[in-house]
């Protein structure tokens, strides 16, 4: 039954979260709670000669100052620290470990106090001498350093020679600057001290059950003696993937001091956590006469840690788009004296697709091809890197869609052609890919004979809706009103789930709850098959449904018994069944979402102000659970676009090795000013290979191409090709 | 953050009295600037004088037409006050083209006055600033000086006054009244900032111990013609990288007297009696704006990084000019520029 899914089902959360209800990591209250405030490096390299915490240690209130040099024991091998999501190659960084410097803003002290007040006074009496070391900062000034991937994407045919004779040929360089996510929360961490070396450990994370394997790794605990809780997550976008400093030292302060202890970050400390990397993506295309693609190169270089090997797949998506009998793809690292990046929204994608949408573009100017027709001239219906249908895959009808509500048809394909008043008016379009994952998940349902369930699993929220759309499913599931279903996620003693991440956790979540709800329906059926004349009394579990408060013959629906009944006759009050979900392996198709992109800007023809009046995103994305938070998902994503375009740039003095606009307030996104119309539309996609319910994610599927998009727009407004973001107003000048 | 003592004002005697006593304290009102720089330990005051009680919250019309306003009046109440709105509109526009909503109504005016710049270096105590930490040196010289001066600059300090309210009253001929152990005085707002010259750290000419008590706006407001425009790298809530406030007095199409001040180019409202002069007699064309821009913009220069603002501010000058004698100002809720 699908009463629920596939509507626009308002948030199941909202009212928690509007009320002030819901309550986030840095918020729990706890007995004889105190405050950690964190001391971070000011070099980026080098070793602490020196670390005078006397003064501090004297301030009224101050209980403590942790440092490499008095911390309690921490694991010294780098297993310990590799949580689920670290870089396979690499040695992950270690608050508190050694007098190491590894990046400026690292954590090298914890000063515990009373109360964050005085903890944050003490902070700035503690006395650090250095001894520095040389270092670099500067990717395009170590550009030529850059050393390729350990596995690098199979060529295919012979790329520089395809692009050497190609009739029209664009080769160039797109710069992304680095990128902070600067989440709405803070991340913060309250480690409430249960007795006995116990610790329940409220964390500001994407996957609770990751950061527990991790604390109990680093600080050679067993699994009972820490529980990590995470209800609700106010923005993280990949930030939280990875357990982070202050989860480790609230941790350490509460063992040493064997007292509850709360860590925030303010928003300054949040850039010294990982980001997206800066990338200088080098893409070339070669084209043939009749407009068609013979040649795709497209190489990355971006930026990792000295400690860790972060690299994302910036390069996959120009190999399985466009149909190209040959490519070169490559991904270089540069290790410079920062600290490790991290996925960030599309992490690869909305940097790699963005420097190959705006080649496109460029290529179908000089093939004086309309870019639609450009892209529906290499449109492939297979995955072009591993020569695999795709499960579904409907981006031409996005294309067809988004253009159609954008009105693409009447734009005038000349640079500067189209105006009002003092404005250039630009349209630009640009493809989205990302990819489709889905993962093991486990849910736990508890039915009750009132007809409430209560669904539970570790997965966290990320403001994403996942209690909504657990909710939907398994009120359908279930053939319950939502209202009678609870929702629990997030805490590391629940069945077991992966980071949130990836775009895979509604259709991973959503699948579980199918699999759990079969079992609780499997114990209805036998329970209502044993009552005196009842009407499925040989039923088959396939023949049968849960809808509207009973378990009934799949056709008649008047073959049925209701779940109060049922369960009287049995005698039980609960059904409480838990299922682990594996999807059926299928390496006979790609699994993608794609979307077209449109975007208009209008631009000051003398003082370059850019505004981004118009987006309509297309997108197809199989079927969707929930087509209001679906939407919020997308604008988003698209608002995050325009931000990449436009804004987002974290600028580093590379003499000092330090971020200059770590704060929100130097750091732009947009503000609502900057957002105006946005379109979303979600086309058909059924999927019958997919999953069950023929559902894919959205989580980052609504940035990738908004950047090129505008950046296209802009090119056709004003007739200057930007390749360096963000697109600010001063590279239009002149 | 650091420690401090804490003293409510009684009256402004009181207050001058209490700064007077107390080297290294600072005055308080709405504090929007000052928390954030304590926080940041740019600022560390070893005792915050809160003035925001003091009543110094009036509009008193002035014996020559003129309009008094209080020190602590927020600036919300001032941008909305219908005084300002009909007699001043140049001063209402550009409150509103700074800040937030929450900020301008925690903001006073005397405290706008105050507020320090956005250099990035002066807020990280981890880098040389002479500004914060005289003789250390300027790291936005050779560093990263994209949002800097462009005008009065000198080998000190190169950083920029972040107000957007002073820009509209340098243009208005606003006075400043001041209060401090020596009695009572009032400066023209010209004067009330400093050029950095070999004394960054000294933001204005204000002496120790005294206090603003007072703007004072002359009668004249340009009502009719006028125009702030703020270019910013977002639309909304950024500082300015060239603003402009303009303001004419025209007969027909014959400039009888102009009015020009530039925000975001200099240690503090920037203004040229010759460009102004140059306007006056002259019919308003884009002609005589470009000229007036270029006397405006005379001696300019720029760093590895904002030789951009130059011509951006040209440009700005004479759209904003054209917006004023069009009698279409810009205005602060509709982005697009008119």
């Amino acid at each position: 039954m699908n009463a629920y899914v596939g509507t626009p089902t308002s948030r199941v959360d909202g009212r928690a979260k509007v009320t002030g209800a819901a309550k986030y990591a840095g918020e729990f209250p706890a007995d004889g709670l105190v405050h950690g405030f964190i001391v971070e490096a000011t070099i980026p390299r080098g070793r602490i000669a020196r670390l005078d915490t006397s003064a501090a240690l004297k301030v009224n209130g101050v209980l403590d100052v942790l440092t490499h040099a008095n911390r309690p024991p921490l694991a010294g091998n780098d297993e310990a620290w590799k949580d689920e999501v670290a870089p396979e190659k690499g040695s992950p960084f270690r608050p508190l470990y050694d007098d190491t410097i590894k990046f400026s803003g690292q954590p090298i002290a914890l000063v515990v106090a009373e109360d964050w007040e005085t903890a944050k006074f003490a902070a700035t009496l503690v006395r650090v001498e250095y001894k520095p070391s040389s270092f670099a900062t500067d990717l395009e000034g170590e550009r030529s350093s850059a050393a390729e991937m350990d596995k690098p994407l199979k060529p295919r045919g012979n790329a520089a020679a395809a692009l050497a004779r190609a009739a029209v040929r664009h080769e160039a360089d797109y710069v992304i600057p680095t990128e902070h996510h600067n989440p709405m929360e803070l991340f913060a961490t309250t480690a409430v001290w249960d007795g006995g070396g116990k610790l329940t450990v409220y964390d500001k994370t994407q996957g609770v059950q990751n950061v527990h394997k991790f604390l109990c790794a680093v600080f050679g605990k067993k699994p009972d003696d820490i529980r990590v809780v995470s209800p609700y997550v106010g923005g993280a976008f990949g930030s939280g993937l990875r357990p982070q400093h202050q989860v480790v030292l609230a941790t350490l302060a509460a063992l040493a001091l064997k007292r509850s202890v709360r860590v925030v970050l303010t928003r300054q400390q949040m850039y010294g956590l990982g980001y997206r990397p800066m990338t200088i993506e080098r893409v070339g295309l070669g084209a043939k006469s009749d407009g068609t693609l013979d040649a795709v190169t497209h190489e990355a270089i971006a930026i990792t840690s000295r400690y860790e090997d972060f690299a994302r797949n910036d390069t996959g998506w120009a190999e399985q788009l466009y149909k190209s009998p040959n490519s070169r793809f490559s991904h270089k690292l540069v290790h410079l004296d920062v600290a490790t990046p991290c996925d960030m929204r599309a992490p690869g994608a909305a940097s790699g697709v963005c420097a190959l949408e705006c080649a496109m573009d460029e290529l179908a100017v000089a093939l004086k091809l309309d870019p639609i027709e450009l892209r529906l001239n290499c449109y492939s219906d297979r995955d072009q890197s591993e020569n695999l249908p795709y499960t579904s895959k409907q981006l031409r009808e996005c294309y067809a869609r988004g253009a159609e509500a954008f009105g693409w048809s009447r734009r005038n394909p000349a640079p500067r052609s189209m105006h009002d008043n003092h404005e250039l008016v630009g349209w630009g379009m640009a493809t989205g890919v990302w990819e489709a994952l889905q993962m093991p998940v486990a849910v736990r349902i508890a039915l009750t004979s009132n007809g409430h369930a209560e669904v539970s699993c570790a997965a966290s929220d990320i403001g994403t809706g996942t209690y909504t759309v657990v909710a939907q499913v398994a009120a359908d599931a279930l053939g319950l009103p939502i209202e009678n279903i609870s929702v629990r996620l997030a805490d590391s003693t629940l069945p077991q789930a992966p980071v949130e991440g990836g775009s895979w956790m509604a259709a991973s979540s959503a699948h579980a709850v199918l699999a759990a709800a079969e079992e609780v329906r499997k114990e209805l059926l036998s329970l209502a098959g044993k009552m005196p004349g009842s009407p499925l009394a040989n039923a088959e579990l396939a023949d049968t449904v849960l809808i509207d408060g009973n378990i009934a013959g799949i056709s008649d629906h008047s073959r049925a018994v209701s779940i109060a009944d049922a369960m009287r006759h049995g005698n039980i009050e609960r059904i409480a069944k838990e299922k682990l979900n594996h999807f059926d392996e299928d390496k006979k198709h790609a699994r993608n979402t794609h979307s077209a992109v449109f975007a208009e800007v209008k631009i000051d023809e003398q003082l370059g102000v850019i505004r981004v009046t118009r987006i309509v995103s297309a997108v197809a994305a199989g079927r969707i659970l929930n087509t209001k938070t679906g939407r919020s998902q997308i604008m988003g994503g698209v608002v995050w676009g325009i931000g990449m375009a436009l804004h987002e740039e974290t600028v580093m003095d590379h003499r000092f090795g330090r971020i200059m606009n770590a704060n929100i307030a130097e750091y732009h996104i947009p503000v609502n000013a900057d957002v105006h119309d946005i379109d979303v539309i979600f086309v058909d996609e059924p999927d019958a290979h997919i999953n069950k319910l023929g559902v894919k994610g959205l989580g980052e599927i609504g940035i990738v191409g908004v950047p090129a998009a505008i950046a296209n727009a802009v090119y056709h407004a004003t007739g200057k090709r930007i390749r360096r973001f963000p697109i600010t107003l001063d590279k239009l000048l002149g | 953050m650091n420690n401090f003592q804490y003293s409510r004002a009684t009256d402004v005697t009181d207050a001058i009295r209490l700064l007077a006593a107390n080297p290294g304290a600072r005055l308080i009102a709405g504090g929007t600037n000052l928390i954030d720089l304590m926080k940041e330990n740019v600022e560390r005051p070893s005792r915050l004088i809160d003035i925001s009680r003091l009543p110094l919250r009036k509009f008193e019309e002035t014996a020559d037409g003129g309009l008094r306003i209080g020190a602590l009046v927020p600036n919300s109440d001032l941008a909305y006050h219908p005084l300002i709105e009909q007699r001043y509109p140049l001063l209402a526009s550009a409150i509103l083209a700074g800040a937030s909503a929450q900020l301008r109504n925690m903001a006073s005016v005397g405290g706008n006055l105050m507020q320090r710049t956005r250099c990035a270096y002066f807020y990280d105590t981890a880098t040389p600033c002479n500004k914060r930490n005289p003789g250390s040196g300027c790291s936005a010289l050779d560093g990263l000086n994209r949002n800097h001066a462009i005008l009065g600059t000198s080998a000190s300090c190169i950083a920029t006054n972040p107000s957007d309210m002073s820009v509209a009253l340098a243009a208005l001929n606003a006075l400043v009244h001041i209060a401090g152990p020596a009695g009572e005085r009032v400066i023209a707002l010209t004067d009330f900032h400093r050029l950095p010259g070999d004394a960054p750290h000294v933001d204005t000419n204000l002496g120790a111990g005294e206090i603003i008590t007072a703007i004072e706006l002359p009668s004249r407001g340009f009502a009719q013609n006028y125009s702030y425009l703020k270019i910013r790298d977002r639309l909304s809530y950024a500082f300015a990288l060239i603003s402009v406030a303009a303001a004419l007095d025209l007969n027909g199409n014959a400039i009888r007297e102009a009015r020009l001040a530039l925000g975001g180019v200099a240690h503090k409202p920037w203004r040229s009696l010759e460009a102004e002069a140059a306007l006056r007699g002259k019919a308003a064309t884009p002609d005589h704006f470009s000229h007036a821009a270029d006397l405006l913009l005379q001696g300019a220069t720029a760093r590895a990084h904002n030789g951009f603002k130059i011509e951006l501010a040209r440009r700005a000058i004479v759209r904003t000019l054209t917006q004023a004698a069009d009698a279409t100002p810009q205005s602060q809720s509709h982005k697009k520029i008119a």
